[in-house]
């Protein structure tokens, strides 16, 4: 099992346990968990509406990619921690990870 | 004025293959697209990506998709207002539909399908002091024309292409042009970062890395605007423009205000038939939201399919629809 984090926009922190082997992003599990980010290019990383900020565990996480640095560039507020959930699979790189979801822009 | 059976706000794959299934049943529509082409997001966003999806086609090109669909409406003949955003919906004294653009053109219709995928794309805002408070007075988030900024002072902020490019170009027009990014790299176009960073280092812009606008000032207009550094440390610019560049955000726009139910910005329907809780009115594709709702092209096409039953029974209440396989029949003997 793969344990992490999830901390809402009023703070609230739920734990999530995803079985290992699974081919999901962070986006589909925090979708099909009914948090509410919007996530409507589908995971194409191209409108930023499913972006997390990873309060623990940044380092573990895979380096991110071109496609996903393009989009975190053009975003007025953002810093290292924030990722796009939709690049991130969920495998053992989460293990312990926290995510927050952020305000929308 | 155009007068049509159905408007189909949104000229994405789903809207085209509404035409085709309301074509089938004798019903003629009109497409209205903000986009100046058809195709929505495959062909604006994405045309040259590979499509695996599609029942028929093992791989199918996103803009080659939109050609298909092109084609197997063309029979239907429908109506295409594009390069216009929809901005009001009434509803007439006779029961049908008026659809008015932000450029005056406006189509009567007796129903309304929305397939307006992610909705419209707005400017993505910067959390900024004051900001709405000069937004026309100084700040705006396009450049339509770059003679209005000639000899002024002009702020621009952003890392992307658009920042970048409008930089360079201003660089020749305004009196002063301080571009302000986040970082310290730029990811745009490699030519244009060098080109920046070489106006920079000549003196013809000022370049401010790492650092934020975080507050503006001005009496009526736009006169200063407060950047911050990495330290924390904060300086004031003066300026008579402020650009932020950061994207488009999806937007649901104007189709918020029109009284349809809408949860997370997606559009309530029933899957019975894809109709919202206005009677009359549809939404199908992306846009949509029901229980178990997948976003994909495929689960757009058989929202359509549903939704011209019923459209038809609103449409033509007084005539009986009767189911037609295309196979039996043909696509020439129905258009």
């Amino acid at each position: 099992m793969i344990n992490f984090i999830v901390e809402d926009r009023n703070g609230v922190q739920q734990p999530i346990e995803i079985p290992e082997g699974i081919s999901l992003s962070l986006m589909e599990v925090l979708k099909g968990s009914d948090y509410p980010i919007l996530a409507t290019c589908g995971g194409m990383a191209l409108c930023a509406t499913c972006r997390v900020e990873v309060l623990k565990g940044l380092e573990q996480l895979p380096e991110p990619g071109d496609e996903e640095l393009d989009i975190l560039d053009t975003l007025p507020f953002v810093d290292e921690s924030s990722r796009l959930s939709c690049q991130l699979r969920v495998n053992e790189t989460l293990e312990g990870c926290l995510f927050r979801i952020p305000e929308e822009d | 004025m155009i007068t049509t059976d159905i408007g189909i706000i949104g000229a994405g794959p789903t809207g085209m293959f509404a035409v085709f299934e309301a074509g089938l049943l004798k019903m003629h529509c009109h497409l209205i697209d903000s986009l100046p082409q058809a195709g929505g997001q495959l062909s604006e966003i994405y045309p040259q990506k590979p499509i695996y999806d599609i029942p028929g086609y093992p791989a199918i090109n996103a803009q080659e998709l939109v050609d298909k669909l092109s084609e197997q409406i063309a029979p239907f003949h429908p109506g295409y207002t594009l390069g216009e955003r929809v901005e009001t919906l009434q509803k007439l004294d006779n029961g049908s539909w008026l659809i008015g653009t932000n450029e005056g053109t406006q189509i009567s219709c007796k129903a309304v399908v929305i397939a307006g995928g992610l909705g419209c794309f707005e400017p993505r805002k910067p959390e900024v002091d004051r900001l709405a408070e000069f937004e026309g007075k100084g700040v705006m988030y396009a450049v339509r024309n770059p003679e209005m900024f000639r000899d002024r002072n002009i702020v621009i902020a952003g890392g992307g292409d658009s920042a970048l490019d409008w930089t360079i170009f201003l660089a020749n027009v305004a009196k002063k042009v301080t571009l302000v990014h986040r970082g310290d790299t730029f990811r745009g176009a490699p030519d244009a970062a060098e080109k920046v960073a070489e106006l920079a280092r000549t003196g013809a812009i000022d370049l401010v890395l790492k650092s934020r606008v975080v507050a503006l000032d001005g009496a009526g207009h736009l006169e200063q605007v407060t950047i911050t550094g990495p330290g924390g440390d904060n300086r004031n610019l003066q300026a008579d423009n402020f650009i932020p560049l950061f994207g488009l955000s999806p937007k649901l726009g104007p189709i918020e205000d029109w009284g349809l139910n809408i949860d997370r910005s997606a559009i309530e329907v029933n899957t019975f038939d894809y109709s919202t809780n206005i009677d009359g009115i549809f939404a199908i594709g992306d846009i949509n939201t029901y229980p178990g709702k997948l976003k994909l092209i495929l689960c757009g096409f058989h929202e359509a399919a549903l939704m011209a039953q019923s459209a038809f029974k609103y449409v033509y209440p007084d005539q009986r629809l009767t189911f037609k396989y295309t196979t039996v029949y043909g696509i020439t003997e129905l258009a």
